[in-house]
């Protein structure tokens, strides 16, 4: 079989599904556990790591040939904390409940190992254009897997979605569900339904190729 | 004398055994147990007995589905889901809504066993995992507790019991105090005939702790429990209390009172010999229930929560493997006394 050649559709597209960073690559753990506890919390959260990760992704991308590569690291994060400090400062702006129920997590995006490995993976290698579609697939995928955990935790949790109650009266909220437990517990549930999701992609892809063949 | 088999067969060991399997322990837990069922139904009536149902049936026909979604032939046959499902029941607070029972019995069997990879296989004690599940899910259900010996136990289920799934419980009446929280919270730790007796509240099935001695006993009697973890648990908490007793008696109350209180007979009987989750050497054993009683009397003495069996039992679960890793038996013809 040929190896089609990678489009630009393509570096979008991997980090929806194919790679995406919470539930393929296992990154940014930190924040994906720690404030997904509403749906709210976990979409600024996404944003703010979607937006640092495209500029991020661009400075690097175009700086790839200044930057020395025993310096790297360095320069990475002193970029990545440039646009951190700005999304602080942002949100802060914007809603300062939001900011302080994210609280030491935004400024705990800069060591979030998701952006650092797309620049030191990707940007560092690849023209602006590239970089910047890899960063906003990689950035959505994030965000839609916070949102997904953000959704479980949040319904079961205070049975709310959005901060609007869906039960009508008397909803028995599931502590474990907003505490720190919670977020694993719903992490581990969706994980599970995307690895047998892949594994039956991965079968019947399978198979389809036998029948090719 | 049998017929001669017609071709050898090669198996690994053991080769001799003495013919019990799985579903025949089980069995013979489920026997040992059924004093101390019929007994929490006789005390709680009609609620606890649709608790301890819903506890069997939920953890049996979560296995069975998981077993036919996986393409594997059903382990429900085994007995020892049901056993699992009817401890589990067993360690539930009576009045709790039956839709929390069947929360908890799928989370105990799915993730605390089947994901581990089912029967032999499990970490943790199932009914446990799905005890403390519900114990941080919903701590005030969880610790709510009815009064023993109502008059109309028999007629009337507590409303809290048929509660809507996702709703919030109504209860009939206050809640009870159980003999651990009376000393946690009110400094009573008078060892009474009643507590003796199991006539306190308390979970389904843990108040009385001479029927589940009784069932101990049947079990290691016939061999199919280690006798040295209940006797290791219950002399490290008799020890550990006896000596806080001398120390301060107005604070710490006496052995009897530990050992017969809350769910220590119950979780060191049933729950710390889960033949899995257990060490495999005797002095691993020893050990094992060691860390349990000193545990339990941390928790109970020092922790915020007036009971501390399951959290104790679970720990010790945790660190089972490692007491294993500690403690290898010496391999024949090795170590000492060979040149």
């Amino acid at each position: 079989m040929a190896i089609k050649p990678v489009t630009p559709t393509d570096e979008f597209v991997k980090g929806l599904w194919r790679d995406n960073p919470v539930f393929v690559q296992v990154l940014g753990m930190c924040p994906a556990l720690a404030v997904s506890n509403t749906a709210i919390n976990a979409l600024a959260m996404g944003l703010a790591t979607t937006f640092v990760l495209v500029m991020a992704g661009l400075s690097v991308s175009l700086l790839r040939h200044f930057i020395p590569r025993e310096a790297r690291i360095v320069s990475y994060i002193c970029i990545i904390a440039t646009f951190v400090t700005c999304v602080d400062y942002a949100i802060m702006a914007i809603s300062i409940e939001l900011h302080r129920a994210l609280g030491a997590f935004i400024a705990l995006i800069v060591v979030n190992c998701l952006i650092l490995g797309r620049s030191e993976a990707f940007a560092s290698k690849h023209h602006p254009g590239r970089a910047i579609l890899d960063a906003l697939g990689m950035g959505a995928g994030f965000t839609g897997a916070l949102f997904f955990i953000g959704i479980v935790r949040e319904i079961l949790g205070s049975g709310t979605l959005f901060g609007v109650g869906l039960f009508p009266d008397g909803f028995q909220a599931w502590t474990i569900m907003v505490l720190p437990s919670g977020g694993f517990l719903a992490m581990a549930v969706w994980l599970l339904l995307v690895n047998w999701l892949k594994k039956r992609e991965a079968e019947a892809a399978g198979r389809a190729e036998e029948v090719a063949s | 004398m049998a017929e001669l088999k017609k071709y050898l067969e090669i198996g690994s060991s053991p080769h001799i055994t003495d013919g019990a399997s799985v579903d025949v322990i089980m069995r013979n837990v489920f026997l040992a147990l059924l004093p101390v069922t019929v007994f929490a139904i006789y005390a709680f009536g009609i609620g606890a007995a649709l608790v301890l149902a819903t506890a069997t049936i939920s953890c049996i026909l979560t296995e069975h589905l998981l077993c036919k979604a996986t393409g594997a032939p059903s382990t429900v046959g085994d007995w020892s889901v049901a056993i699992t499902g009817l401890l589990y029941g067993l360690t539930l607070p009576p009045g709790l809504p039956l839709w929390m029972v069947a929360v908890g019995g799928v989370f105990g069997v799915g993730i605390g066993k089947f994901l581990f990879g089912g029967l032999g296989s499990n970490a943790f004690n199932p009914a446990l995992v799905g005890r403390a599940f519900l114990q941080a899910a919903f701590p005030q259900a969880m610790t709510h507790w009815q009064y023993p010996f109502l008059e109309n136990r028999f007629e009337q289920v507590p409303t809290s019991v048929l509660a809507m799934p996702f709703a919030e419980p109504a209860y009939d009446a206050a809640t009870a105090a159980t003999p651990l929280a009376r000393m946690k919270f009110e400094a009573l730790f008078a060892e009474t005939p009643e507590l003796m007796a199991g006539l306190t509240t308390g979970s389904v099935g843990e108040t009385c702790g001479v029927l589940i001695l009784l069932g101990g006993l049947y079990l290691v009697v016939r061999n199919f429990m280690n006798w040295r973890i209940p006797v290791s648990i219950f002399m490290a908490v008799a020890v550990m209390t006896w000596i806080f007793q001398q120390i301060d008696p107005a604070t710490y109350p006496g052995p009897l009172f530990m050992l017969f209180s809350g769910g220590l007979m119950l979780g060191a009987v049933f729950m710390a010999t889960d033949m899995v989750a257990s060490p495999i050497t005797n002095p691993g054993c020893w050990l094992y229930g060691v860390l349990i009683g000193v545990l339990v009397v941390v928790i109970r003495f020092w922790g915020g929560m007036p009971e501390g069996v399951m959290y104790a039992i679970l720990l010790a679960n945790a660190v089972s493997p490692h007491i294993d890793n500690l403690i290898q038996p010496r391999v024949y013809g090795t170590g000492r006394g060979v040149q």
